[in-house]
């Protein structure tokens, strides 16, 4: 089973450049169509289950708007501690 | 062990800590943001961020020193390295490092990158190549490209009147001082990655007292280039790599055994 | 310290490492270059920075970057070096970092030649780059005095964060004479909270001249002001000769004001009652010193190996109260003291008109040639 991972995007610093859609190798960003940043852009987000928690969304964000976790197995977390 | 806010998950990214937490104006898109987090992410890595000292240059990076978390003079345009040298050579043990755009280093300052290379100055320079002249809205640069229109080459950079482009990394390359000179583009994830690879090493050249380095980055300039952030990294990478390859000019040997 | 025999230059040289400097940068340039050649013997010996920069441009901009980390730096060239500066001369302005500037001028404009010249005076004292900033300016008229000025200069660049330029002409630069050079001072080791350092001290520093809002730039050019203002009451320095019972004055800096000198004392053997005024610091220009002997002399000469550029500030001081006669050299040409003798008897033995202006009369009186 692939990883399993999520994004947070700083909705207000995002310029909606659609770097991180593009991106993406599951497809699991999108722009939001429905809501505007205080700067006025579409901000991404992640909109379907299927983030492995890769981490190439933040490296191409030219804003550093991205922060990306990745879920550690019950059996790797329990053998690391 | 390290599980972050949730029991069961780590962090993968996060921003760096030599950024500082605010905005910057650089246009949707633009690669200035991608090459600053690069450089923090190194400055945090190796952590040198409070013993460093940046200088910026003249052109959209002007305000570079509103972004990054460190100490920042700002320089005349083109006059960044000889700035760099004076900080370098009165605080030997700090991180000094330069970030110029194409117009700025490799045209007004062109003298002034060259004699610190020559001089093997213990600086670092980062070096943003978009073919244009970004803040001053899209004129010829010294890096735009045989042909390319600007709004100071309407028709086309025409080469029997308005010469050839500069390619910086090769030049900078041929002189002794020079301990690292590479080209980086940031049009992929496959590339950043290989950019703040070498971003890194420049640092490491500086932190071991080997000399300059310099680290060419392309970059797009989607507002000027009249193109979507999407479009103008395609561009970058089908119009600008064929003239500007990606690679490694000068790479010191004493390099060579580093690990870092 | 015993008094030696010493090079302006040299002397001037000397004078800032013992002073404490801590970074030199220059280019060679006549008639400058043996400042440059000592600093670069000097300053590696002593452990301390020197780069022999690429051009004036380079020069000023480590300038301007080692000033902003808070040590005493100091750079020197002549006119045409000098102009190449302006630029980072007023960022540095901009930016409130001290440095040291030393111009030792030749002849101009353009290449000119590499005899001595007191025609960077605007430049220097009304100028020194864009936007409004205002350099210390100091003129000695001999090595002593240009030791003395240095060590002061390192001391005003600091209290006022501002450029001190030590200007002098290409003859005093070459010339020899005895001086005697201060006791060497331990180098600075406290660092200005304002410098950039790297943060190690857990604070961020940055250090710019860039305002990009109006109103911000404004309070940076009042602040500028108001500490100008300061100068201006602290700051001015000047000698006087023979003032006391003068009727007439002549009035000049730096070389002129020394070739002054032996024709006001000539002309005092043969009971000409004149005195001489030779400003120190052209800027802060010693104006109401003018314009209080305006009041009880009966007339001024101003003499300058230049066009009159000092004239512009006397007659501003005398504001029409007394007549002001000119004279100068120019190119390179170093006026006798004879010929400043025969203009103080003709100014007064004649009469000197109050209309029309000095430079215009003093043109008339020289040579044309074609």
């Amino acid at each position: 089973m692939p990883p399993k991972g999520r994004i947070e995007v700083n909705e207000n610093r995002c310029k909606g450049c659609e770097l991180c859609t593009d991106a993406c190798p599951q497809d699991v960003i999108s722009m939001a169509a429905e809501r505007l940043n205080t700067k006025g852009y579409h901000p991404a987000e992640l909109i379907e289950a299927g983030c492995t928690g890769c981490g190439i969304c933040a490296i191409v964000c030219p804003e550093a708007a991205i922060t990306v976790y990745r879920e550690v197995s019950q059996r790797a977390a329990s053998a690391e501690a | 062990m390290d599980t972050a806010q949730h029991e069961l998950e780590q962090v993968v990214y996060q921003r760096p800590e030599s950024l500082m937490e605010v905005d910057t104006h650089y246009c949707p898109g633009c690669t200035h943001g991608v090459a600053h987090r690069l450089v923090a992410e190194v400055l945090d890595e190796m952590q040198v961020r409070q013993r460093t000292i940046g200088v910026a240059s003249v052109g959209c990076s002007v305000f570079a020193y509103n972004y990054f978390n460190t100490d920042f003079v700002q320089a005349p345009h083109g006059r960044a390295p000889a700035m760099a040298t004076g900080i370098k050579r009165c605080l030997p043990d700090r991180i000094v490092f330069t970030y110029q755009g194409d117009g700025d280093m490799a045209s007004i300052g062109m003298g002034e990158v060259v004699a610190a290379a020559a001089r093997g100055e213990n600086i670092t320079v980062v070096f943003i190549n978009n073919a244009n002249y970004g803040m001053t809205g899209g004129q010829m640069a010294p890096t735009t490209l045989p042909g390319q229109k600007t709004t100071s080459s309407p028709n086309g950079r025409d080469v029997e009147t308005q010469g050839f482009p500069m390619q910086a990394a090769e030049l900078l390359a041929t002189l002794e001082g020079t301990s690292y000179s590479v080209r980086r583009s940031l049009h992929d994830p496959k590339n950043v990655r290989m950019a703040k690879k070498a971003l890194r090493t420049a640092f490491e050249v500086q932190a071991r007292g080997m000399g300059f380095s310099i680290v060419e980055l392309l970059s797009v300039c989607p507002t000027n280039w009249g193109m979507t952030p999407l479009q103008s990294l395609k561009w970058l990478e089908e119009a600008m790599i064929p003239f500007y390859p990606i690679g490694d000019y000068k790479v010191n040997p004493a390099l060579a055994g580093l690990r870092f | 310290m015993a008094k030696e025999m010493m090079k302006g230059n040299t002397a001037i040289a000397e004078a800032a490492i013992r002073a404490g400097l801590d970074a030199y940068f220059g280019y060679p340039i006549t008639p400058q270059t043996e400042l440059l050649e000592w600093m670069s013997v000097r300053m590696p010996e002593l452990g301390r920075a020197f780069v022999q920069a690429e051009s004036e441009l380079g020069a000023i901009n480590m300038v301007y970057g080692a000033a902003c980390t808070g040590k005493r730096v100091m750079t020197s060239s002549s006119s045409p070096g000098i102009s190449l500066m302006m630029e980072g001369l007023s960022y540095i302005a901009g930016t409130e970092v001290p440095m040291v500037l030393v111009n030792v001028m030749r002849g101009g404009p353009g290449l000119g030649n590499i005899a001595p010249a007191q025609a960077d005076y605007n430049q220097i004292v009304h100028g020194g780059g864009h936007g409004d900033m205002h350099p210390i300016v100091l003129a000695p008229a001999s090595v002593q005095e240009a030791i003395d000025l240095t060590v002061l200069a390192f001391d005003l660049a600091e209290k006022y964060r501002a450029i001190v330029v030590v200007l002098i002409d290409g003859s005093l630069g070459q010339m020899m004479e005895p001086g005697e050079l201060p006791p060497m001072a331990p180098l600075k080791t406290a660092i200005p909270d304002w410098a950039v350092r790297g943060g190690d001290d857990g604070k961020r520093r940055t250090l710019s001249s860039i305002y990009l809002n109006p109103p911000d730039e404004e309070v940076t050019n009042l602040r500028l002001e108001r500490r100008w203002q300061e100068v201006q009451a602290n700051e001015v320095r000047y000698k006087e000769y023979y003032l006391e019972d003068a009727r007439y004055v002549v009035t000049g800096f730096g070389s002129a004001g020394r070739i002054a000198l032996s024709a006001v004392r000539a002309a005092r053997a043969e009971g000409i009652p004149v005195g001489l005024l030779r400003p120190i610091s052209l800027n802060p220009f010693p104006r109401q010193v003018i314009a209080d002997l305006s009041e009880r002399v009966e007339g001024f000469l101003v003499t300058e190996m230049n066009a009159g550029q000092m004239l512009d500030d006397v007659m501003a001081a005398v504001a029409g109260r007394k007549p002001v006669e000119f004279y100068g050299r120019m190119g390179g040409v170093v006026p006798f003291p004879d010929e400043i003798l025969g203009e103080i008897k003709r100014m007064v033995n004649g009469q000197v008109p109050m209309s029309g202006h000095p430079r215009d009369r003093w043109l008339e009186r020289m040579p044309r040639a074609n």
